[in-house]
């Protein structure tokens, strides 16, 4: 390394330099506290609890949720959306909660879904939150709706 | 190895390595279960296997970032920890810890996000090891001299520390809770673990090459330099599709194409220094993983890291295997490696028989290292098909994964060839081989 820098040099770039850089982070990260804040707006308690359910459970640990989980099972971002709830709310939530307590399959050579000894309504409460999530502006990613 | 004290760091070792044994266990249960699905019994789904793998690594990598500190400090400082009672206490809390969710896992009992599902009350007795930790080290720094590796180490440590304190802010906005669930996540592994792993670095090299330490002092705050300049506003590559704004794309493909920056100077420095260095230490294996560790972090961070990380590609490649690929050499090469280098270094002196037959580690230092590069290899033709069927012509995941059936069989495979890799590794370690061959009792002592 160039005998021009010296130890000291480097350090004080070092400590100046990573105290630059976090305070810029911390500003943006600021601005976007403020734009999720409206933008990722809990609809109801009801969507509030049913995340504490998807946390509980650990379905991130097979799904992911705007990419970001396992890939053992698919994206469940927009899985609301895939089922038809924009268009039929009643028939799409009732599909998604016969889907879940229909598992798991057995089927050989399948991906299995573990069966989850949920109540009717810690159901409907997973299912408003799936319904939250496939409302937040995700820079229209996925790419494909086919999650 | 000189102080009494640095005994307290072989605790920790052993732990690592019986936790690293667990995380490559319930590693290839969780391949079985790509390919054959229905394989397991039913209390161990993919979910809890994942948990166990992901929890298992994460936590063996700590204590054997614990165990190195334990054994580092003390030299540096040229002083006696400030209590090795508290550091064997803490020990076992820590393990005792990790047992108690392991079997907790198994019943059911997890809470939280990923790689952080530990009940509440593990991640408060992880607060508590934390601190018993830190102010043990902070004691002996304070009453010890103060070099430039320990104390970039402490800071890093004090970060770790900081950052997990994320993991109790539990939102109920989904956009919140992803932003900050990579407070912990990429701060650590992109941020202040690898301020952690470049302290270690910097120390396997002044004793290995005997390279002056002003020189590597320097290195030392030029890499981490690097490190934080790139990954603090890196953290922007996760912030592209989680519903925040969309300038991140920009932040987060600069910075992060960038964090690729520090790696490579981690390998130039390391053989640099080998090469400039004078010593011929006898400790012929610890070298070749940390040259390796250097080697394979620059390829599994930095080279896999910015292959998917330009917001472009990342839109499509985002969510698939791609990402699994780059997640397995980037711990392996980064952390994992760290942690076996500084191990193969430590042990022998902690168990009073260096220098030691090494055959057995080099070996070990190529069928795991094959092994994994071997898995990210299949990891990443599965995301790259995966990619294109998926993102591109629109197929749903679940035709996808029946085209993928040939890549898994192949990465359970080399499942198979890195836990062999580690099984002699612990061999190499535990078992008591002495100067048997003519080769390692020929060689001069190193100077320290």
């Amino acid at each position: 390394m160039s005998e021009r820098l010296t130890k000291s040099a480097a350090r004080n770039i070092f400590f100046g330099g990573t105290i630059f850089f976090f305070v810029i982070f911390v500003a943006l990260v600021a601005q976007s506290v403020n734009y999720a804040i409206v933008n990722g707006a809990v609809p109801s308690e009801s969507a509030a609890h049913g995340k504490r359910i998807w946390e509980r459970h650990a379905c991130f640990d097979c799904h992911t949720l705007f990419g970001e989980g396992a890939r053992f099972a698919p994206e469940l971002g927009q899985v609301w959306l895939r089922y038809g709830g924009a268009d039929d709310p009643d028939g799409a939530r009732d599909r998604l909660k016969d889907w879940i307590k229909a598992q798991p399959s057995r089927v050989e050579g399948r991906h299995q879904m573990p069966h989850f000894d949920l109540s009717d309504k810690d159901l409907d409460d997973l299912v408003d939150f799936l319904r939250y999530t496939s409302g937040i502006n995700t820079q229209n990613w996925p790419p494909k709706a086919k999650g | 190895m000189k102080y009494e004290s640095q005994k307290v760091a072989k605790l920790y070792f052993i732990g690592a390595m019986t936790l690293f044994a667990l995380q490559i266990v319930f590693g290839l249960l969780g391949a079985v279960l790509y390919v054959n699905p229905t394989g397991l019994p039913d209390f161990l789904p993919f979910s809890v296997v994942r948990m166990i793998h992901t929890n298992a690594l994460v936590v063996w990598l700590l204590m054997g970032f614990f165990g190195a500190t334990y054994f580092l400090l003390p030299e540096e400082t040229e002083s006696e920890l400030y209590s090795p009672f508290l550091a064997k206490l803490q020990f076992w809390l820590f393990f005792g810890a990790a047992g108690a969710a392991v079997v907790g896992y198994l019943f059911g009992y997890y809470d939280g996000r990923s790689y952080l599902e530990q009940p509440l009350i593990i991640k408060l007795g992880i607060v508590v090891v934390a601190l018993m930790f830190l102010f043990n080290c902070s004691m002996t720094l304070l009453r010890g001299r103060k070099t430039v590796i320990s104390n970039i180490l402490l800071l890093g440590l004090w970060g770790v520390a900081l950052f997990f304190l994320f993991s109790f802010y539990l939102p109920a906005n989904v956009i919140l809770d992803k932003m900050f669930w990579w407070w912990v996540v990429h701060l650590w592994v992109e941020g202040v673990w690898e301020v952690v792993m470049a302290s270690i670095l910097a120390f396997l090299v002044i004793k290995l090459t005997g390279v002056d330490r002003e020189i590597v002092e320097k290195w030392l705050y030029v890499i981490i330099g690097l490190a934080l300049f790139t990954g603090i506003l890196g953290t922007g590559h996760h912030y592209y599709w989680i519903g925040t704004p969309g300038y991140w794309q920009w932040i987060g493909s600069v910075f992060s194409a960038l964090e690729v920056a520090p790696f490579f100077a981690m390998v130039i420095f390391c053989f640099m220094m080998v090469w400039r260095g004078g010593r011929d230490h006898p400790n012929k294996a610890a070298l070749l993983w940390t040259l390796g560790c250097a080697v394979t972090a620059f390829f599994g961070a930095g080279v896999w890291g910015f292959l998917h990380t330009l917001a472009p590609i990342n839109y499509y490649s985002h969510g698939t295997q791609v990402t699994a690929a780059h997640g397995h050499l980037a711990f392996y090469g980064a952390y994992a490696m760290i942690n076996l280098a500084m191990i193969t270094y430590a042990m022998p002196q902690l168990f009073n028989r260096a220098p030691y037959n090494q055959l057995l580690n080099m070996w070990s230092f190529w069928i795991t290292t094959s092994g994994v590069a071997f898995m990210t290899f299949t990891l990443t033709f599965a995301g790259i098909v995966q990619t294109h069927l998926q993102g591109m012509l629109g197929m749903s995941y679940m035709e996808v994964q029946d085209q993928l059936g040939l890549f898994y069989w192949m990465r359970l495979g080399a499942g198979g060839v890195t836990a062999a890799g580690v099984v002699l590794f612990i061999l190499s370690i535990l078992l008591p081989m002495g100067a048997s061959t003519a080769s390692s009792s020929a060689r001069p002592r190193p100077a320290e």
